[in-house]
């Protein structure tokens, strides 16, 4: 495995936005049967390693890469989590 | 009118625009690969055209926007140039910044190719002047991801500024006040979802897009005699 920590970026549209995916989801399970689910929201996720001194600063490249490509903060909001 | 028409791997409209620019409105038109770092000197308007560059991978437009040519593209664009990005353009312009709010996948979740009627609801623009009292127009759509989206202080100020250059009469995915194409504060860079370059001439079906190009061929500046 390559060196430097491991990042998962999971991209979610904001709350609020519509999510004509989601709610096609969900419609197609409840006519599965599971007609209790709600609140279906469907989005990305990515994965990575990066180098970096620290966790902090994994963290922080990681954030500047959403800003800048992995989402788009228009319409979509992130959450980053590190690892080893 | 000297005009470069960007190509990105997976365009797929960018003939069709070079076409319609020739036939429309008599334009020396040249295609220009998205590798480029230059662009042709004397621009009087660039269009980025439909298609799916870059497979619109991670998202329409996402990986475009960030092509070599898009700092050429960007820079013209801020000594005034005018810019046009139709459909997979527009999601370029969008996600490059050079236009407010994002492009979202259609309500229906349906990818929908048909003729839309549209509302002209700014004809004093560089790219709409030649509809002169015509406020209604017919072009093609044809786009999986055209629901526009802004939040609503950005939709507020796009309407209030007039920035709103085209609207759907019958909105068919969901966009946001039913907006079909906006202009930036500035007034040359225009994206629009319907295709201008699909709806030229009579024997396309409808020839209002024409208009658009007649426009910019009759903003360009003039040399004084």
């Amino acid at each position: 495995m390559s060196p430097g920590f491991a990042v998962q970026v999971h991209v979610f549209l904001k709350a609020g936005v519509l999510d004509v995916q989601g709610k096609a989801v969900e419609s197609a399970l409840h006519g599965l049967g599971w007609s209790g689910v709600a609140d279906v929201r469907v989005g990305r996720l990515i994965t990575l390693r990066l180098p970096a001194t620290d966790e902090a600063e994994a963290m922080a490249e990681a954030e500047a890469m959403c800003r800048r490509l992995l989402a788009n903060p228009v319409i979509e909001s992130w959450r980053v989590e590190v690892g080893s | 009118m000297k005009v470069a028409v960007v190509v990105f791997p997976g365009s797929n409209c960018d003939r069709d625009c070079k076409t319609a620019l020739e036939r429309a409105a008599g334009a020396e038109v040249r295609l220009v690969w998205h590798g480029e770092s230059d662009l042709p000197a004397g621009l009087d308007l660039i269009v980025l055209p439909g298609g799916f560059s870059y497979g619109d991978y991670l998202r329409a437009g996402a990986m475009a926007a960030l092509a070599p040519v898009m700092e050429a593209v960007k820079e013209a664009a801020g000594r005034g140039v005018a810019v046009l990005g139709i459909c997979n353009g527009f999601q370029i312009l969008c996600e490059a910044g050079l236009l407010p709010g994002a492009l979202m996948r259609n309500a229906g979740l349906k990818y929908l190719c048909k003729p839309v009627r549209l509302e002209v609801a700014n004809a004093q623009t560089r790219f709409t002047a030649a509809f002169g009292e015509q406020r209604e127009a017919t072009f093609t759509m044809g786009n999986g991801e055209g629901a526009y989206f802004a939040d609503e202080g950005t939709l507020d100020r796009l309407e209030g500024e007039g920035q709103v250059v085209f609207r759907y009469l019958d909105n068919p995915n969901g966009s946001a006040r039913d907006i079909a194409g906006v202009i930036d504060a500035r007034g040359n860079v225009l994206g629009i979802m319907p295709h201008p370059d699909r709806a030229f001439e009579a024997d396309l079906g409808w020839s209002d897009g024409a208009l658009v190009f007649r426009s910019l061929d009759g903003s360009r500046p003039r040399l004084a005699t």
